[in-house]
This record gives structure tokens, C-alpha cells and sequence, in this order.
């Protein structure tokens, strides 16, 4: 038994003339729940899709368990579970029916196939519903019972594509309760978001991609020591005294702190300490600010401190992956 | 965890055609729960029936249950073929599109098992046309003079043919990546396909681009076909023309459907 639940070496992927992948390595031990950050058409659901044995990739190797997802698609189909960015269940169908149908299509006798729907809409919190058309279900139901879907045939490692999308936050921390008792179960996840807030909530480890390609990896809180952690925003009340309100931030920081307008200043900062002392400081010369922030970091905030450049977070030319 | 992640061994045989019939449940329960497109597909020839039977059926045939015995054959041609054009080729692309069809190929299942499941269920959906159909022609005076052999060899000739046009349908619903689309060329092939045919009249009456059309397209053929045998007249070449034009339609479109969607990657 191979003691990584997945691993990518040098995959490469390209749609015509667009490359979607351009060597892209990972590697995940059993286990653990691994989140593949990055923007809009940055290659994550293309790396989801040949893992999951849904796409070939043009070069480079992958493998699931153990097993060659080229080479050896059936072995690996067996053994994982996908759940796309659109919950890819039947409308027409009751939930139940939905997971019956998944179960047979596993093999299991009706009778296993029907028990295990039942165990599988109890613990996603769906009995009452499991009667009713999905039609009816809500956009919270359905991307549960998509998750229980994913489930039935027991998988070892779970793929899932944005599966926050479209949550309203309460659903949201339902879904991640969900995929936290999936890593208690022992299984691999692999999950693709574009929030750094997901990936810290929920994996051990993060990779980062931009343009088909990894720019950092690590876990979370490797990560954000690499980017600043949180980031700081003062507006003071008077342009005049942006001058000394930039001296105690640059000193706190240890960074030049940006002007982002006339009356405020923005700059990454290792932790909640620095606020405290800035804050301090910034009473000890008496500048008056209107507004005094600590945020963590958006991508685009860590796109900047990993690349340098501004991440394109929004309408991406690169995203051939949704037409696939 | 153990080495095997499944609760049955995979090695049990005819693994395609358990999924196959396991899918093809599925997509009969779909149309259970949502029977439009059935519906549509029955009440067009329906349609078409009544109003050529009371509008032409005393100038072409002298009276309306003459004309029904002419009218009623070419039909049920047309019910078979709408059965088959509006399900699985439909059916087959909405799947592709909202994601569906990843979901059963991320299983450890045949690749082509969604597609045969669908079609499979289309051949339950024909028999529920062809039925009704009949049901309504003997409501409207029509009598298979024939007898009741020669009627079950007319349903099963339709069928066979609106199946094997199917895979025309099932080709595009594959390449084409909307549903819009696909009934959209569904609608406008209708036309020349089921109309310029010995539907209403005999060809011999047709003007002469149309008659040379109605001659060549094979639906004339299988109407004439389902005509003769429901009448218990001299088929002629018409049941074999029929039949050739089946395996002509199953032979080139069926491996296109099918290389098609199994490299939908």
C-alpha cells in the first residue's frame, strides 16, 4: 500500500493553445486533507479532473493510492470519489433513490445498497428529505447529499471541487464539519478553493497554484509566515500625519507600508502582536485615525507577497477547465 | 482501511450489462417523474393524425375512414422515430453538461454503460408510443387488416427503425454542447425528414423535387413497409429497403455515438 494518498509529478495539461497545467507536483501522505489554492483558471479543477481520472494529462505521471491513473483508471475509479463544482445529481430522483442507484452501480446487492443510503442520509442530515425529489432540495441539501453520493462506495481518497461554492456561511461550516469527519475516517481529500480562510479551516497542507504552476506549498501556517499573516489597514483622520503613521507601521512591520489613498495606509504584519504595538504607537503620537484594521489576508494578498505580482483573481483568459 | 475499498469484489462478469440496465431503471424513473418529453413525442404524431385524417382524409381518400387506413402507418413511423429522437439524444447531453455523466465516469464502471442504459429505456419508451398510438388509430377507426401478427411485425419494424435513427440523435446529442441545439436540429431535420415522405400521400402524387426526396429518404420506406404489412398487402422491397436503411443508420452512427462519448476528455 502506497503511504501517499496521491502524488503528481510534472503534470502537464494544454486545451489547444492554452496551457492549463505546466508541471505541476504534489504529493499528499494518506490521511490528510490537502487544499489546491489558487484563482479563477489558475489549473486546480484540471489537476482534480486527472487525478480523478476524468482527464489524460499530456505529460508528466499521477497516481491515486498507489495507482496510475493512466495506466491503471479502473483500479483507481474504485478507490476515490469526485464531486464536481455543479452537484451532479438526479433532479427527478428522491435522494434516496439517488444513492440506491450509486450503490448498484458499486455492486452492492439492493438490500446493502439501500442500508448503506440509509447510513449515508443519516449522518448528512437528510433522512426527513430522503423521500422527496432532489428538485425540491435546497442548494445546502444538494451539495450534501452530492457529498454523500461521493460516499457510498467507501472511497479512500476524496476529490472535491469548490465545494464551498455557493454555500451560504452557516452551510458552509457544515460542509466543513463534514470533510473534518471524513479526515477522522482516515480518508485522503483533496479540495480546491479560492479562499485561504477554507484551506486554513481545513487542510494540513496547502499547495499553491497560479498559471499551471505551483508557487508555494506548505501548511497554513507556513504559508502565512511566507505572506505576512494578517495585514493591517490605518486611515487617519488627517493626510498630514500619513507621514508618522507610515514611520511606526514601516518599524512595527519591518516593511514599507503601502499608500493605498491620501488618508490610508495598508501593510502586512506577522500577527495580532504587531496590531497591539501599532496601535500603541500610534496613540503615543497622537495620530488620530478614523479606521484601524487587522485583516487576514485575501488572495490577492498572498499572490502579491509569493509572486511579487498582483494575483488575477477575477476574469482569467486561462480557465479552458469549465468547458471541459 | 482495508486493501479492498469496495464491499464486493469487481470481478463479477457482465459488469456492463448489470450498469447498463441499473442506468437504464434510472433514466426510465426520470421520465416517470418527468414525463414531457414522452408526452411531446406522442402527442405530435397524435396530432399530426387528427388533423391530416379530418382536414384531407375526404379529398385524397374520399372519406375519413378510408384515409385512416392510408394515414395511420406512416404515424407510427413517425411516433418511433420522436419517441427516439426526443429522449436519449437529449437526455444524454444534459447529463454532459450539468456534470452527471463525470460523476459515473469517476465510478468503476463501463464507459459506454450511461450511454446503453439510456437507449436501453428508450426501447420501453417506444413501446409505450407505439401503444398509445395504436390505441388511438383503433379509436379513429383504423383496422389492421393484416391481423394481429402482421400488426406486431409493422410495431416492431417502426421501432427497430426509430431506434436505429436514434444514433443520429444520440451523435449530435453528444457533440453538440447544448440541449437547445439539439432539439433545435431535432425540429428543423422533422420537417423534411418525417413530412417529405408517402406520409400523407403517395409519392407518385408528390411534385417532382419532393418526389424525388420522399423516394430517397428512408422514412418513406419504413412507412410503406409498416402500410403493407398493417394492410396484409404485398410488401415489395419496402420491409427490405427498410431493414437495410437500419443497419446503414446502426452501423455508421452507433460506433460514432459511441467513440464520441467515451473520448469526451
Amino acid at each position: 500500500m502506497s503511504e501517499h494518498g496521491f502524488e503528481t509529478e510534472g503534470l502537464a495539461k494544454s486545451f489547444g493553445k492554452v496551457t492549463a497545467l505546466d508541471g505541476v507536483s504534489v504529493a499528499v501522505p494518506r490521511g490528510q486533507v490537502h487544499g489546491l489554492l489558487g484563482p479563477n483558471g489558475a489549473g486546480k479543477t484540471t489537476v482534480i479532473r486527472i487525478l480523478a481520472t476524468l482527464l489524460r494529462p499530456d505529460s508528466g505521471r499521477a497516481s491515486v493510492a498507489g495507482f496510475d491513473v493512466v495506466r491503471q483508471p479502473g483500479r483507481v475509479r474504485g478507490r476515490i470519489a469526485w464531486s464536481g463544482q455543479h452537484t451532479s445529481v438526479d433532479e427527478e430522483l428522491t435522494g434516496l433513490a439517488n444513492l440506491v442507484m450509486i450503490g448498484r452501480l458499486l455492486d452492492l446487492p439492493r438490500p446493502r445498497a439501500r442500508l448503506r443510503a440509509g447510513e449515508l442520509l443519516a449522518r448528512f442530515g437528510l433522512e426527513e428529505a430522503a423521500g422527496r425529489p432532489v428538485a425540491g432540495y435546497s442548494g445546502g441539501m444538494r451539495r450534501r447529499l452530492d457529498l454523500a453520493a461521493s460516499m457510498v462506495g467507501h472511497p479512500e481518497v476524496v476529490f472535491l471541487d469548490e465545494p464551498s461554492v455557493g454555500l451560504d456561511p452557516g452551510k458552509r461550516d457544515e460542509l466543513w464539519q463534514l470533510i473534518r469527519g471524513l479526515r477522522a475516517d482516515g480518508v485522503t481529500v483533496l479540495l480546491t478553493t479560492q479562499y485561504l480562510e477554507e484551506a486554513d479551516a481545513l487542510a494540513d497542507a496547502v499547495t499553491v497554484i497560479d498559471h499551471g504552476r505551483v508557487i508555494a506549498s506548505g501548511t497554513p501556517a507556513e504559508l502565512k509566515r511566507q505572506v505576512g499573516g494578517h495585514t493591517i489597514v490605518v486611515r487617519v483622520d488627517d493626510p498630514a500625519d500619513t507621514g508618522t503613521a507610515a514611520a511606526v507601521l514601516a518599524d512595527v512591520a519591518d516593511r514599507t507600508p503601502e499608500r493605498s489613498s491620501r488618508h490610508e495606509l495598508v501593510v502586512p504584519v506577522a500577527g495580532a502582536e504587531d496590531f497591539f504595538e501599532i496601535t500603541a504607537r500610534l496613540r503615543e503620537h497622537r495620530v488620530a485615525v478614523s479606521e484601524l484594521s487587522l485583516r487576514l489576508p485575501s488572495l490577492d494578498e498572498v499572490f502579491l507577497a509569493l509572486t511579487g505580482a498582483p494575483g488575477t483573481t477575477a476574469n482569467d483568459p486561462h480557465e479552458p477547465t469549465k468547458a471541459a | 482501511m482495508t486493501a479492498t475499498s469496495l464491499e464486493q469484489p469487481r470481478t463479477r462478469p457482465f459488469a456492463w450489462c448489470r450498469h447498463s440496465l441499473v442506468l437504464a431503471r434510472r433514466s426510465l424513473a426520470k421520465t416517470a417523474r418527468n414525463p414531457g418529453p414522452i408526452i411531446n413525442g406522442i402527442i405530435t404524431p397524435a396530432l399530426f393524425l387528427v388533423l391530416f385524417l379530418y382536414l384531407f382524409g375526404g379529398s385524397v381518400a374520399g372519406s375519413t375512414a378510408e384515409y385512416v387506413q392510408y394515414l395511420f402507418p406512416g404515424i407510427l413511423v413517425m411516433g418511433a422515430g420522436l419517441a427516439g429522437m426526443v429522449s436519449t439524444g437529449t437526455a444524454i447531453n444534459l447529463d454532459l453538461k450539468n456534470g452527471v455523466t463525470d460523476r459515473f465516469r469517476s465510478l468503476p464502471i463501463s464507459r459506454v454503460a450511461p450511454l446503453l442504459g439510456s437507449v436501453l429505456a428508450d426501447l420501453v419508451r417506444y413501446l409505450i408510443a407505439v401503444a398509445v398510438l395504436f390505441a388511438l388509430g383503433a379509436l379513429l377507426g383504423f383496422r389492421a387488416a393484416g391481423g394481429f401478427g402482421a400488426a406486431l411485425a409493422a410495431a416492431g419494424l417502426a421501432i427497430a427503425f426509430g431506434f436505429c435513427l436514434s444514433w443520429v440523435t444520440v451523435f449530435v446529442g453528444v457533440l453538440v454542447r447544448s440541449a437547445e441545439v439539439v432539439l433545435a436540429i431535432g425540429f428543423i431535420s422533422f420537417l423534411p425528414l418525417q413530412l417529405g415522405t408517402s406520409l400523407a400521400a403517395p409519392v407518385e402524387t408528390l411534385p417532382g423535387w419532393l418526389r424525388t426526396w420522399a423516394e430517397i429518404n428512408p422514412v418513406s420506406h419504413a412507412m410503406d413497409a409498416c402500410r403493407a404489412l398493417l394492410d396484409g398487402t404485398p410488401v415489395g422491397d419496402s420491409v427490405t429497403t427498410t431493414l437495410i436503411w437500419c443497419a446503414i443508420l446502426f452501423v455508421v452512427f452507433c460506433p460514432l455515438a459511441v467513440r464520441a462519448y467515451s473520448r469526451q476528455q
